[in-house]
């Protein structure tokens, strides 16, 4: 088992986002979460991902248990992350966010820059090559000159999944991932995505587009306010009566 | 593509030495010592903007307590070559380091705030450093100062006794502090600073210690603001309140704003347009601020990466054009592509 929630409960103020969520994951599994909009899957994601500290509960990764530990440390454990609103360093090219995505394995500091030594070329040497690696993998190499700023939006969620991947994770959180791009470019990732499993990365993502989440998913939690009122195989939850009270409705293209 | 980036910096290496070569002359050719002393104060200022320059430009964290960290200095090297009677070789790195030792808790302190709540708490840091230094008479001489701060000590058979050899002595701490600089902002170290001010959140998700490399940032600028300071102290030979006061970091603002912020050529061209103009403007007295702040409203409103910003992004310009006439119409289509997208993803949510 790769990460397990045991009563992880978040709030904020009198508001419960989470309520005592029992989860957990398998390595090299793809989990989805869903549920409407409030439901509380990106507070889920953000306290698993240590962005905010839970409120109760314990969550448990690999052989960590852990409660309150600086965000930082998160990616060293092999926990990475995307956000809902795609985000990179706008600043930079291409090729320059995967270059400090990959800091956290380098060690060089003010004096290996200001001498140049032999670990700080040996490292800025790794940096560019993890890059470009990451680079071929999301297929964004004819790019890789290109300002942020100037890709196109599907570039950009595959640049972000690119920054979590560079960070050479156990666990990648995806936030909405297919957000905004189109059918094909829908599909095109969720190659990218089955490309990610099989190369021993555990993935959990949240995500509205059903069709996307059904082919995808080995198994999916369903969160309707701030509680898990379903989980099983994608086959289990289409027929599950309660998740298509509150979520799936009559329209399961949504 | 690899030899296109040895020739580009090939080129830099020569337009670097052609500089220096220019600054190594240029007091032999200077028609009077008033000019060379206008460039040895902007030389001083522009160590001090580098340092600036590293947490505004590069980190992105606006801090206003550098001029304390100036004052500091001066007033450090300044006690102890008058009463400690040190020498100014032994007083200047030590100096230096107790400067960053002490800017260490400040930035502890003051990088749990972000944003404007930073900029106004290193400004109260800066004020406070300043009213310590003015009120503490029985070490500092208050408002009087200290007078009579004695010259660098000979080294060797070399004495800093004229101007023209104080100017020497300045251009090699310049030359040591750009060669830091860019030594730095072109390692990874630099680009994880960038990536903190470019979104410190992001850069926490790749596991990047935001606070330890803040304060590295923070260290490493009050270092070299107090280099700065020492200078001056040695070189004005007088120091008052002043040298610590909030008018010194707006001027280092000035010069970072007018120069470029996060470049290696700012803080340069910056001191010397500044220091300049402020010379040049003497007789205007205190209305030389009316011709400053027009000034700096026109740059920051046309260049707002400032007067080095500007050519480069004009140098890119041109570049484009001329190389590739293709790459401009992808450019151009690109955002429209993006824009749509992201027009379609406002109404999906």
């Amino acid at each position: 088992m790769l990460l397990k929630t045991k009563a992880l409960t978040k709030n904020f103020g009198g508001l419960t986002a989470l309520n005592n969520i029992d989860f957990h994951i398998e390595e090299g599994e793809i989990v989805a979460i869903i549920g409407p909009n409030g439901a509380g899957k990106s507070t889920f994601f953000n306290v698993i991902s240590g962005f905010y500290p839970p409120s109760s509960g314990s969550i448990t990764f690999g052989e960590h248990e852990f409660t309150n530990i600086a965000t930082h440390k998160f990616a060293r454990m092999g926990i990475a992350r995307t956000f809902q609103t795609t985000c990179l360093f706008t600043e930079g090219t291409v090729l320059d966010n995967l270059i400090v995505g990959h800091r956290l394995k380098t060690t060089m500091g003010f004096w290996d820059a200001v001498l140049n030594t032999p670990r700080a070329r040996r490292e800025e040497k790794e940096s560019r090559e993890k890059a470009w690696d990451v680079l071929g993998f999301i297929e964004l190499d004819k790019i890789a000159g290109e300002m942020v700023g100037n890709i196109s939006q599907e570039a950009a969620k595959r640049l972000a999944i690119g920054l979590a991947l560079v960070t050479e994770p156990r666990f990648l959180l995806l936030d909405e991932p297919a957000a905004g791009i189109n059918h094909d470019e829908t599909n095109g990732l969720v190659q990218l995505i089955k490309k990610i499993q099989k190369a021993g990365t555990t993935v959990c993502l949240i995500e509205h587009k059903m069709q996307m989440v059904m082919n995808l998913a080995d198994r999916i939690m369903v969160l309707n306010y701030g509680s898990k009122i379903a989980e099983g195989t994608p086959s289990q939850i289409k027929n599950n009566q309660q998740v298509i009270d509150a979520y799936l409705g009559g329209d399961s293209n949504a | 593509m690899e030899t296109a980036e040895r020739n580009r910096s090939m080129w830099k290496l020569g337009t670097y030495l052609l500089l220096l070569v220019v600054a190594i002359v240029y007091p032999l050719v200077a028609s009077n010592s008033y000019y060379v002393h206008v460039i040895v104060m902007s030389f001083i200022f522009a160590i001090a903007v580098y340092g600036f320059n590293l947490i505004v430009g590069y980190l992105g964290q606006l801090s206003l307590a550098q001029a304390g960290f100036f004052g500091i200095g001066a007033y450090m090297s300044g006690l102890f070559t008058m009463k400690l009677h040190m020498s100014f070789w032994l007083s200047l790195p030590l100096t230096a380091f107790l400067t960053m030792l002490i800017s260490l808790p400040i930035g502890f302190i003051s990088f749990r705030t972000k944003g404007n709540y930073f900029a106004i708490f290193t400004m109260c840091v800066g004020i406070i450093i300043n009213l310590v230094i003015e009120k503490w008479d029985s070490v500092t001489g208050g408002n009087t100062g200290l007078i009579g701060i004695p010259q660098p000590n000979n080294l060797g058979p070399i004495s800093f006794d004229s101007v023209i050899s104080q100017y020497y002595l300045v251009l090699a701490f310049l030359v040591i502090t750009i060669f830091v600089m860019t030594r730095l902002v072109n390692s990874l170290v630099g680009r994880t600073f960038m990536s903190i001010r470019n979104s410190s959140d992001l850069a926490a998700t790749l596991g990047i210690n935001v606070m330890a490399n803040k304060i590295l940032a923070f260290a490493i600028a009050s270092f070299f603001t107090a280099i700065a300071g020492v200078l001056y102290a040695h070189y004005i030979r007088f120091i008052g309140p002043d040298a610590s006061g909030l008018n010194m970091t707006f001027d280092f603002l000035l010069s970072l704003l007018i120069g470029g912020q996060a470049s290696i050529a700012g803080p340069l061209v910056g001191s010397l347009l500044s220091t300049g103009l402020t010379e040049g403007l003497q007789s205007l007295q205190e209305y030389r601020m009316v011709v400053f702040g027009i000034l700096l409203i026109l740059i920051v409103k046309f260049f707002p990466m400032g007067i080095v910003g500007g050519l480069q992004l004009l140098r890119f310009k041109l570049m484009k054009r001329f190389a590739k006439t293709d790459v401009a119409g992808i450019a151009q289509m690109k955002p429209s592509k993006g824009e749509s997208h992201a027009a379609e993803n406002k109404s999906i949510n």
